[in-house]
């Protein structure tokens, strides 16, 4: 285990050191409600390699959790309260995201083109 | 109930691992069940509050109250623990020989004990407020259902619970020797990871915008919402796709914990073994 450690550092160090990406500049914002456990839209899209602000409205009277295991997203918003939700800017794709406590039936998704 | 099981086991699973960890490291100090159980208690208290004011607290710093009050806490757990390393560094010995029941050792100890106690009750607070929020939306208005999501709560709370106790007992097996090492090694990352996270909640809140390009994509590998993923998680800092930024707190709170070990600590530990042969 403590050689496992040890490795796990150093492939972390190591990879730590190969920083190279893109750089975003302007954040494009999108409206999004939730309301008797859906979202709407329930598809949303944004252009790539943007920084992305959802702004997403829980119209429920319970609090809901805005996640999406692919953007990285993990957010409480109290029953009938607003919410701002930064998004880093992400390659092409569809990032699924949906409301933690509601998992099976609250889901949405976000295409980035 | 499933669903409800799944949900509470998720959010109590990191509690549950750092609480092991917690009590395996204590686990010569006398008095240490008390100190642990206030820290458990403190923090089901705290969750309670933050629960209650999730919506105050949400709409702080523009929207991005949630995000700094996450990455504060974390904060606030990383301190305590690279604390305590430093101060077992300087006090290791005196706890782990015969004077471990010494007077000055056990005072000292109240203090560790004090910052462990932190750790674990941010532990609990942070998935806690979840937890209570689930619950309580379920239960104000689901009656129907209310009963079986309380039961696969209860379930999901005691399972969380027992990773808490398997992770003790599986550090008790390390033999006395090694087991302070893996211990300060194991808080030392531990620590690093709860820095690089708090990071990502200070990105996410954009307060932190230098360095946040993606260095690798890891999710092919390991997803870091699977068990496995957010097991290493909790204790190394894994993600699948860590930011340059993430990384650098990472490095950082190591080598940070590490030198003051050696600063804190060497002199010590040297001068007490002068005593000892003198």
């Amino acid at each position: 285990m403590a050689a496992a450690r040890t490795l796990s550092k150093t492939v972390l160090l190591a990879l730590g050191l190969v920083a190279a990406g893109a750089q975003a500049q302007q954040a494009s914002e999108i409206q999004l409600s939730y309301k008797d456990k859906k979202f709407d839209p329930a598809e949303i899209s944004a252009p790539a390699n943007t920084l992305i602000v959802i702004k997403l409205k829980n119209l429920d009277a319970k609090a809901m959790e805005f996640e999406s295991r692919t953007l990285k997203i993990e957010k409480v918003v109290a029953g009938g309260s607003d919410a701002v939700i930064n998004v880093r800017a992400q390659k092409p794709g569809r990032y699924e995201f949906f409301d933690e406590y509601n998992e099976k039936v609250a889901r949405g998704a976000l295409v980035v083109k | 109930m499933l669903a409800a099981l799944i949900i509470v086991f998720r959010e109590v699973f990191e509690a549950g691992l750092i609480g092991g960890i917690v009590l395996a490291v204590t686990r010569s100090v006398p008095g240490r069940n008390r100190w642990i159980a206030g820290g458990v208690l403190a923090g089901v208290l705290a969750a309670c509050a933050v629960a209650v004011f999730a919506g105050a607290i949400s709409r702080l710093f523009a929207g991005m109250g949630q995000e700094l009050f996450n990455a504060a806490i974390l904060g606030v757990a990383v301190v305590m623990l690279t604390w305590h390393n430093v101060w077992m560094a300087r006090h290791g010995t005196e706890l782990a020989g015969e004077l471990r029941a010494a007077g000055l050792a056990v005072v000292e100890g109240k203090k560790s004990l004090l910052a462990l106690a932190i750790v674990v009750g941010v532990a609990v607070l942070r998935e806690g407020s979840e937890v209570v929020l689930f619950l309580y939306g379920v239960l104000a208005t689901e009656a129907d259902t209310g009963f079986s999501v309380a039961l696969g709560g209860l379930l999901g709370l005691m399972l969380g619970g027992a990773v808490c106790l398997l992770t003790y007992f599986w550090l008790l097996r390390i033999p006395a020797r090694a087991l302070f090492t893996t211990t300060t090694v194991l808080i030392a990352l531990l620590a690093a990871g709860m820095a690089a996270q708090a990071a990502a909640f200070l990105e996410r809140a954009n307060w932190l915008t230098a360095l946040d390009n993606v260095v690798w994509d890891s999710g092919w590998l390991l997803s870091d919402s699977s068990l496995a993923g957010r097991a290493l998680h909790t204790l190394i800092g894994y993600t699948d796709q860590p930011t340059a930024m993430q990384l650098t707190v990472y490095v950082a709170i190591l080598l940070i914990t590490f030198a003051l070990m050696r600063l804190v600590g060497a002199p010590v530990k040297v001068a007490q073994a002068a005593r000892r042969v003198g």
